[in-house]
């Protein structure tokens, strides 16, 4: 992993961001005057209960929804001036997500998974496939490119996730509860290749509702009724 | 993203689901093949009719007298005198009836016509063996028959008929020559016909009168002059009374087919065509089931960066390959279809290549149209409503 970024410069910077659903008369403040700055390099944790807004903070920060006031500039880029396609090529470039449950597509193998970023992006068939093959080696499944996600365990399939994440070398990586599927050994398993991943330079914001994965961040930030505090 | 990707993302799709993907195409396969093998159905016989009409030769102008007997009918110098033309150049008044045609103990109801010299050549007719009725025949009144094939083979089987003597109503004919089968023509079938000198049909059928008159043009360009003359000869001899006769030449006759078969054969395709709008139908019924099935997995590939495009895309291409793939083998099966129709209907059948491109692009325009709602639908799928769809 090559890093020529310079440091301590904002990957993340909110000012202001109010998110609010309206139903009908009623209006809910999903989250609620929010700023927030995350520099190069950071490994954040935001904890809280469900319920709390941490879902939507994340779908914000990872472009797959937008804020109802304020401002949000995601590596210099302002998001509300963005179209559909715009955030898109954003979230292909900038941004790795690691989910829950995973999400990786059944009817592709381990490698064809990793490669799908990396397709949208337009990289050459040879280099996108040697890249893949270099990324699931280093989360240690070089044994198994070929298979599919049904045939890989929970733990595999997690490494799998991190190894699409990081396809297209994002700025950020975006886990969302990445063990929460997953049993304790396994789960350590994942959190240890979060921290090697922040070791070598990648952002990393990590939301869960469990306190001990919080605590293994170097910066924690709490959320809870739509605002946060440190 | 390359369109080659988006290709090998839609095939890997449609692969994935076999049967479905096989059910699908299914009902366009059936369209198209049902458009190719009604239409080309449709252009076989049409084109089996006009060749018949075509083998009449392109100068040919037919007359048919209405009224029957002396009185409302020609005579046969009367008949003659129309040719009397330089725009006409063969005339062969003929006066046709029924007769039993009797050799040995065979008997059979016939078609008798009474005709000149110049029918042979008026009607494109063949010798198989033997001779035609001669002039001299008419001036003699003599007894002698030409007989179709199909009557050579009911009367005679395998005897040679030559020389042989038939009777027609009693009366002794001989056989002076037999024609060469030449199948069914529309206007009657020469087959089954006995021909004999008119002017000897006279001296029997003495009430009877010409039937009808063909007579030939002197060149291809003369034709409507010819048919001009004929009518105004005609007008004069029956006094302006226009439905005592009918006059038609090849072009009339082949246009009106023509018109005919083509409606026919739009009707056809007409109706095969709704076939493959039910196919149609299939695929976006198919789509749309396919793209709520695959809810979370566009969810997914939007959060990994796929633009509407990329989706758009995918899905247009798997309900194009869908359309387009039945139509490759629609089109093959319309060929085998129109090729066995043909060939138990005893018709040339050939599917146009018109026809096959029209059908093949139908189907891919209807592939296009079809699939344009399902892939709006996923291409339009919010990333986060998507991934949170279970």
């Amino acid at each position: 992993m090559e890093d020529n970024r310079i440091a301590s410069k904002n990957v993340i910077t909110m000012r202001n961001l109010s998110k609010i659903y309206k139903m009908g008369d009623n209006e809910v403040k999903a989250l609620d005057n929010i700023n927030l700055t995350v520099d190069e390099g950071e490994f954040v944790s935001i904890v809280g209960p469900s319920g709390s807004g941490k879902s939507t903070l994340m779908n914000i920060i990872g472009c797959l929804d937008v804020m109802t006031e304020g401002e949000y500039y995601l590596n210099g880029n302002d998001t509300s001036k963005l179209n559909e396609n715009k955030l898109a090529e954003l979230r292909s470039s900038e941004i790795g997500f690691i989910f829950q449950s995973f999400n990786l597509l059944q009817k592709l193998t381990a490698l064809e998974n990793v490669e799908l970023p990396m397709i949208y992006k337009g990289i050459p068939a040879k280099e996108r496939y040697n890249r893949a093959v270099e990324l699931l080696t280093m989360v240690g499944l070089e044994k198994r490119i070929h298979h599919k996600p049904t045939e890989l365990s929970g733990g595999q399939q997690q490494r799998v996730a991190i190894a699409r994440a990081l396809a297209n070398n994002p700025h950020l990586i975006l886990a969302d509860e990445p063990t929460g599927n997953l049993d304790s050994q396994s789960g350590k398993e994942v959190m240890k290749i979060i921290k090697e991943l922040n070791e070598r330079g990648n952002t990393i914001i990590l939301i869960t509702h469990d306190i001990n994965v919080a605590n293994q961040a170097k910066r924690t930030v709490k959320i809870m009724d739509g605002k946060i505090y440190e | 993203m390359a369109l080659m990707q988006a290709i090998k993302m839609s095939l890997k799709s449609i692969i994935d689901n076999k049967l479905r993907s096989f059910l699908t195409m299914l009902g366009i396969v059936i369209g198209v093949m049902s458009v190719i093998g009604l239409v080309s159905l449709g252009q076989g016989a049409t084109e089996g009719v006009t060749s018949q009409i075509k083998s009449m030769g392109s100068n040919l102008i037919m007359v048919s007298i209405m009224g029957r007997g002396m009185d409302t009918s020609l005579s046969y110098s009367q008949a003659m005198s129309i040719g009397d033309s330089p725009y006409i150049s063969q005339i062969s008044p003929i006066m046709s009836a029924n007769a039993y045609a009797k050799y040995g103990d065979q008997s059979y109801e016939e078609n008798i016509s009474g005709v000149n010299e110049n029918y042979m050549t008026l009607r494109n007719l063949k010798l198989k063996e033997g001779r035609f009725i001669l002039s001299i025949d008419n001036d003699m009144r003599q007894k002698v028959a030409v007989i179709g094939s199909n009557v050579a083979s009911d009367l005679f089987g395998f005897t040679d008929p030559l020389g042989k003597t038939i009777q027609l109503d009693g009366n002794n004919f001989t056989v002076v020559g037999v024609l060469a089968s030449g199948g069914s023509s529309i206007s009657n079938s020469y087959d089954d016909s006995i021909f004999i000198p008119i002017k000897t049909m006279f001296v029997f059928q003495r009430n009877r009168g010409i039937t009808q008159i063909y007579l030939s043009a002197s060149s291809e360009q003369y034709v409507n002059i010819a048919q001009y003359h004929v009518e105004n000869m005609l007008n004069t001899i029956f006094k302006g009374d226009t439905n005592a006769y009918r006059i038609m030449n090849q072009s009339d006759l082949l246009s009106t087919v023509n018109s005919v078969s083509n409606t026919l054969s739009m009707m056809l395709g007409g109706i095969a065509g709704i076939a493959l709008i039910v196919g149609g139908i299939g695929i976006m019924n198919i789509m749309l089931v396919s793209v709520t099935e695959r809810t979370r997995e566009i969810g997914i590939r939007k959060a990994l960066g796929a633009k509407k495009r990329d989706i758009l895309l995918q899905f247009m291409i798997e309900s194009l390959t869908i359309s387009g793939v039945g139509g490759i083998v629609g089109v093959i099966f319309g060929f085998i279809a129109s090729y066995l129709m043909g060939h138990f209907m005893n018709l040339t059948v050939s599917p146009s290549i018109n026809t096959i491109l029209i059908s093949f692009s139908f189907s891919l325009l209807i592939g296009l149209f079809f699939g344009i709602y399902p892939a709006n639908k996923a291409a339009g799928l919010k990333p986060i409503e998507a991934l949170r769809y279970e």
